[in-house]
């Protein structure tokens, strides 16, 4: 049974997005695609333990599910007919043709790129962006995506159904978008796969600096996007990225939780395989030769994890490729990281009068990290009172309570 | 001259409202539009779903940025409407890209509301075919 249990789990965990996203095609409507796969989820659990599991499981569920929604179609359609015109008639789901459902079960069609789009359609608001995407497309359940972000689970509910609602009543198209628009497009979906990501690399709250599975939600999004949309280099770029940010996971905290620069993690934590096929995605991305801001944060994430020893890391080459960066996307914190990898490598007054340049548009004033990077420039160049005061200004902005105790520990360094 | 009367309302009010009270609501629109139709005032009147509904357009560099929500700035004044019949949002974005928003062209921003369809058994019998009105 418990056998049975984990196959069903891992088919829901593999297929329920691909699922869906046909379901939802044919039903025009997530909520009704949402009960129909349940029910036959349901049936699954039934029906695989004495008959066996079929052949193409996803394909068995999608076709279940399909016949849920034409009898669900065939009730709605008597009860119109029984009350005669309805006060307030909600069109929820198509009239569905019996004879399609061997049809879509033979042929098990991946709709799954209408759902990206549909989910990350500029017309909604980025977190609802989010929250869609991941219990769609990811299958995560609303606790699961509430727990993440940290959220009151009914805060998150109803951004949902918010979501929902403005998709069916301002109709917002179950299309992928023509060629035209589709790099524009792209960066909002990149966008929320990213911010995915992010989040659960350095979380803005909380006691724990990384939520893993945030991280591998997003990587795994972002590989489905891969595998749909393979010619675009910026998907392969933010695979790359994320896939060379992640394999520093286990050396950014110490066994007590504390964070690690990159400058002191123990390198040999690092996870090869990871930086491997990172490189192999970027050099790939590259080679389509339309660099663009994900392939170049890669590229910078790249020679991090090729330096042998922090003494070895080409700084030269990263101060360049935040310069391209610049040109790409100009923004005060591009900037500022530029000013650091001209500071680091080798000339850190010239680095610290490139920060004060930037600071002085006053934009980084409330950024804990720009603080910081100051902080940490003066205490190499020996200014330990400025050093103290810097890093004072960062522990005041920060949420995080790991990168607190990180600037702590460096205050109580230079104070000494 | 034609006038189109925007109506303001306290959204989260309407939302705890009880049926009855939606039904006077109601009736007091029926009144008003019946009033309205008889004197051959009546051009057309629906009702908009709340304001998460709405889509802003804005125009950067010839591009159209869309945000959620009715984002428009309140130094911007309402200065004209066009009621068209799309297929979905993305065919009304485009149509928002073609309709100028000020003089230039460039400055301000279109708000895209869908329209609410009314009940059939809710419409004022003579409405539809009132859409000619006297100055037509």
């Amino acid at each position: 049974m418990d056998e049975f249990k984990s196959t069903i789990e891992s088919v829901f965990r593999q297929e329920s997005g691909r699922i869906l996203a046909t379901l939802i095609r044919i039903s025009g409507s997530f909520d009704l695609a949402e009960e129909a796969m349940q029910e036959a989820f349901a049936t699954a659990v039934a029906n695989w333990p004495v008959k066996g599991v079929p052949d193409n499981p996803g394909a068995w569920i999608t076709s279940v599910a399909h016949r849920k929604l034409v009898d669900h179609s065939r009730r709605e359609r008597t009860r119109r007919e029984k009350q005669g015109p309805l006060l307030y008639e909600t069109p929820t789901a198509y009239e569905l043709d019996p004879t399609m459902v061997e049809a879509e079960a033979i042929t098990f069609p991946d709709d799954r790129l209408r759902l990206v789009f549909t989910c990350c359609h500029p017309a909604l608001h980025q977190e609802a962006q989010v929250a869609l995407t991941l219990r769609t497309l990811g299958g995560l359940t609303t606790p699961e995506i509430a727990r993440a972000f940290l959220l009151p689970e009914p805060t998150l509910a109803q951004r949902l159904v918010r979501a929902k609602r403005k998709i069916s009543q301002a109709r917002i198209p179950y299309e992928v978008p023509p060629l035209s628009q589709i790099p524009e497009r792209l960066n909002s979906v990149q966008a929320v796969i990213y911010l995915v990501f992010n989040e659960g690399y350095s979380a803005t709250a909380g006691d724990s600096l990384i939520r893993r599975e945030l991280c591998s939600e997003a990587i795994r999004l972002c590989r489905t996007l891969c595998e749909l949309l393979p010619n675009e280099p910026e998907n392969l770029g933010l695979l790359a990225l994320m896939l060379l940010h992640d394999s520093r996971r286990d050396a950014r905290m110490d066994k007590q939780g504390r964070l690690v620069t990159l400058e002191e993690q123990d390198r040999s934590l690092w996870d090869h395989e990871r930086i491997r096929e990172g490189v192999t995605l970027l050099k790939k991305a590259l080679r389509m030769r339309q660099a663009g801001p994900y392939q170049l944060q890669a590229a910078i994430s790249a020679v991090h994890a090729e330096a042998a020893s922090p003494a070895q890391t080409d700084w030269q080459e990263i101060a360049a490729l935040y310069q391209e960066l610049m040109r790409h996307s100009p923004s005060p914190i591009i900037a500022l990281n530029h000013a650091v990898a001209v500071a680091m490598g080798g000339s850190l007054e010239r680095g610290l009068a490139q920060i004060d340049q930037v600071g002085a548009s006053g934009r980084l004033e409330e950024y804990h990290l720009f603080h910081a990077a100051r902080a940490d420039i003066l205490r190499r160049l020996g200014r330990k009172t400025e050093s103290a005061e810097a890093y004072a200004a960062a522990l005041k902005l920060v949420t995080n309570k790991v990168e607190q105790q990180y600037l702590q520990d460096r205050l109580k360094q230079v104070a000494q | 001259m034609r006038y189109m009367l925007l109506i303001y309302t306290r959204e989260d009010a309407v939302a705890r409202s009880s049926p009855e009270e939606m039904q006077q609501v109601m009736n007091g629109h029926i009144a008003a539009m019946q009033e309205a139709h008889a004197k051959g005032v009546m051009q057309q009147a629906e009702p908009l779903p709340n304001t998460g509904m709405a889509t802003t357009v804005r125009m950067q560099n010839g591009t159209p940025i869309i945000t959620d929500g009715p984002f428009a700035e309140t130094k911007e004044q309402l200065a004209g409407y066009y009621i068209l019949d799309c297929k979905d949002l993305d065919e009304a974005v485009a149509w928002a890209a073609k309709i100028p928003t000020a003089c230039g062209g460039t400055q301000g921003c279109v708000e895209i509301r869908p329209l609410q369809a009314v009940p059939a058994s809710e419409k004022v019998p003579q409405m539809a075919q009132s859409s000619a009105g006297r100055n037509g």
